[in-house]
């Protein structure tokens, strides 16, 4: 059963990849469903009887690489934190898969695009099933892999090219930091599988490398190399620019992108590791800083954003930087349970917007919107349920985990605990809790409520998409309503025995009971701060104040955060140019095909045949010239008859000046 | 006296002089040929001179071989030169330039 979770979601994507066009779009759609569903259902099942049960699964295939001290087996672990994950994943999975039916019929490739949703359905279950760190990068670059491919479905578009090609180089940077994690692990801990490494790692506190006289944490090393790989895959601030570009790909890619699967990697790679990190303050820092950094400039981004998939893009990445920073305070299991609501939500918004997409024919400007609250009134509802549990409107699923993320925080605002940078982490993730409020409904008021901007034609012809379509968004907004309360107390409920030995806290960084007792006003700040981002955001669309436009200043700086604070400028102007020019003229040009074939065949042929040329005019046809060479000649060879070296050679070098 | 008077220095110094003869010569194939012809009378001088020294009666038996050698020689090089000035109606050595390498 366990395996068959697995095994499911492959077999659809390769009868649907190579029989699709047998198949055909009815028959691949169906197996493809077919099969992930049954996975979604025994992913329950296992949810059932490793999460709640209590019964740890430990499966061991074939051996795969044997080789000295590295033995690698296929073996797959179900543990709290796996099973978790993949509940997560093929929920959203399945409904994507059931959304993307019809959003897609029209497409003449759906076969294709049913097996790509299926592949990387499969990867990640590969990452988060795997019991090794090298089964795990199977995953990781699977997931990579067909991200590129979903992304880039519509082929013909440059754009798409453009973007796939973006996401899958910026992740690969973050790969080759996890690819050097794994190969330090092997180094320190002469094992890569998780029981093994997770065992000894509080042995090794005290284990330094020598680099040169400077002695650095083998733990901090492991981790910021862990860390750069989630920061490429999890799209925290530095590589974050491959995810709002990552739009260009069909809507239920945009959902299972950054809602359940891809996105979430990062994070579940530092959930998993934290029996690792737990013991290197230093990593912990990074995390809350870059974390806390990534949610307060991802939710400043969104603001002013005007492409509806964008903002929802923005706000992901946003609230990856609360699960890593809420990773960075030790609140690992407040990460995961924030990982599967914003699962939730995420995905009820993505394909919420997919189905305004859908009714405005692929119009994607929220700018040329407006009033569709008359004509897509269910929508409207689904996605006013996932903008307020995004906003952490109470008893929604987002209140539960973000809320509580802020309230840990604030406990390390105590001036006894010394922990300036989870005081880092409490500004900067209040500050982003009013602009996840502001977007969110900024991106309401703007398609729904103000008045409409669009052409006649597209507002007339707009409409409710089919049950086959609402059905996945409905179960979506249920789960954006009950997720948090049902799954409150199992995953961070006070003395909890759910997570058991998957996710390892340290006592002292341990601070669940001191936010459960923390002061009223300050829980109530961050629900004060979404309240007034609203309400900011009703005054700036109801009573169309647009003075803010009319200064200068405003308007540069809305234009920057617009353009995402030209940090792609920026790279390309720093990093990608400068390199590329670099490979074309010192590379290519100077090097591979100048220096290197000017000492090489090119070069010597040249110079044999000018030479050759030179020595030939030395035969003038004038008889005394004749005469002079054979004088010299025997004058030489009478040098060489002498053993006069030296004179030999100084009669050569004349000749060469001939 | 012939103790005293190294003749073979003498002999070297006229080899020396037919060399420069022809080594210097810039116009007339004529007086190469004399050079050669002079060089021939060194080397034959020479032998002569190292048979008597050495009481040995190879060096002359060689020198007048060299001398028909030499006058064979000189015919047949006169003889080309006759047919070159029969073709080309100049014998100067500078013109002779049609062969490059």
């Amino acid at each position: 059963m366990y395996l068959l979770i697995l095994w499911l979601p492959l077999l659809g994507s390769i009868f649907s990849g190579f029989l699709g066009r047998f198949l055909g779009h009815k028959g691949s759609s169906t197996i493809s469903i077919v099969c992930v569903f049954l996975s979604m259902f025994l992913s329950l099942t296992a949810f059932y009887e490793v999460g709640l049960m209590g019964v740890n699964h430990y499966i061991t295939l074939t051996p795969w690489i044997n080789v000295g001290i590295l033995k690698v087996s296929w073996s797959f672990l179900f543990d709290s934190l796996t099973v978790t994950m993949l509940v997560v994943i093929t929920v959203i999975s399945s409904l994507v898969h059931l959304y993307s039916l019809e959003y897609m019929q029209n497409d003449p490739h759906l076969p294709r695009f049913m097996a790509f949703l299926e592949i990387f359905t499969f990867f990640m279950l590969v990452l988060v099933t795997a019991d090794n760190l090298v089964q795990m990068f199977v995953g990781w670059e699977g997931v990579g892999l067909a991200s590129y491919l979903l992304i880039n479905f519509w082929f013909t578009r440059l754009a798409a090219n453009q973007s796939a090609i973006k996401a899958l180089v910026v992740n690969r940077i973050g790969d080759f930091g996890l690819s050097l994690g794994i190969l330090t692990t092997f180094y320190i801990f002469q094992s890569i599988d998780y029981f093994t490494i997770f065992s000894l790692a509080p042995l090794f506190t005290n284990y330094f490398l020598n680099f040169g006289g400077f002695y650095v944490s083998g733990l901090t090393l492991i981790g910021i190399f862990l860390f750069i790989g989630a920061v490429g895959k999890s799209a925290q601030l530095g590589l974050h620019t491959w995810l709002p570009d990552a739009m260009e790909g069909p809507t239920p890619v945009s959902a299972l992108i950054h809602a359940a699967t891809m996105v979430t990697a990062g994070v579940f790679l530092l959930i998993r590791f934290s029996p690792l990190i737990e013991f290197s303050y230093t990593v912990l820092n990074i995390l809350i800083i870059f974390g806390s950094l990534t949610a307060f400039f991802a939710g400043m981004s969104g603001v002013f954003q005007n492409d509806l998939k964008r903002v929802i893009a923005y706000s992901t990445c946003s609230q990856l930087g609360y699960m890593i920073f809420s990773c960075g305070i030790s609140c690992y299991n407040v990460s995961m349970f924030h990982l599967a609501n914003h699962a939730f939500f995420k995905a009820l918004l993505f394909l919420s917007a997919g189905s305004v997409i859908h009714a405005l024919a692929n119009e994607q400007d929220m700018r040329r919107m407006g009033s569709l609250i008359k004509f897509l009134p269910l929508t409207y509802s689904l996605m006013l349920i996932g903008s307020f549990a995004l906003a952490g409107f109470p008893f929604l699923t987002g209140f539960y985990s973000k809320d509580f993320i802020l309230e840990i925080t604030q406990i390390t605002l105590n001036t006894n605990l010394q922990n300036l940078q989870g005081s880092f982490a409490c500004w900067l993730g209040n500050l982003s809790v009013f602009f996840t409020a502001f977007y969110s409904f900024r991106l309401i008021y703007l398609t729904f409520i103000n008045s409409a901007n669009t052409t006649r034609e597209s507002i007339l012809k707009s409409h409710e998409p089919s049950l086959l379509m609402l059905m996945p968004l409905i179960l979506l907004g249920l789960g954006s309503i009950f997720i948090g309360y049902l799954g409150k107390d199992l995953f961070i409920g006070i003395g909890t025995d759910f997570w058991k030995s998957s996710i390892l806290i340290l006592p002292t960084n341990s601070y669940f009971i001191e936010a459960e007792w923390l002061n009223i006003n300050l829980k109530w700040l961050p629900f004060a701060l979404s309240t007034l981002g609203i309400i900011l955001a009703t005054i700036i669309n109801k009573s169309k104040i647009h003075i803010y436009l009319s200064s200068i200043v405003y308007r540069k700086i809305c234009f920057l955060i617009n353009k995402k604070w030209y940090l792609d400028v920026l790279y390309n102007r720093f990093f990608v140019y400068p390199i590329l020019n670099f490979g074309y003229t010192v590379s290519f040009k100077n090097l591979d095909r100048g220096f290197i074939e000017l000492i090489g065949p090119y070069g010597l042929s040249k110079v044999i045949l000018v030479w050759s040329k030179l020595f030939s005019r030395l035969q003038t046809g004038q008889l005394n010239h004749y005469l002079f060479f054979i004088v010299l000649g025997v004058c030489l060879f009478l040098m060489i008859m002498c053993n006069q070296i030296q004179l030999v050679i100084f009669y050569s070098v004349l000749i060469f000046f001939i | 006296m012939l103790i005293y008077i190294n003749l073979t220095n003498t002999s070297i110094l006229l080899f020396l002089i037919s060399v420069l003869g022809i080594f210097l010569n810039q116009k007339n194939i004529l007086v190469m040929l004399m050079s050669l012809e002079m060089m021939f009378l060194s080397i034959s001088f020479n032998l002569i001179f190292a048979s008597i020294y050495l009481d040995d009666i190879i060096g002359q038996i060689f020198s007048l071989l060299i001398l028909t050698v030499a006058a064979a020689e000189s015919s047949i090089g006169l003889a080309i030169l006759v047919i070159y000035y029969r073709i080309r109606n100049v014998i100067t050595v500078e013109l002779m330039h049609l062969m490059k390498g």
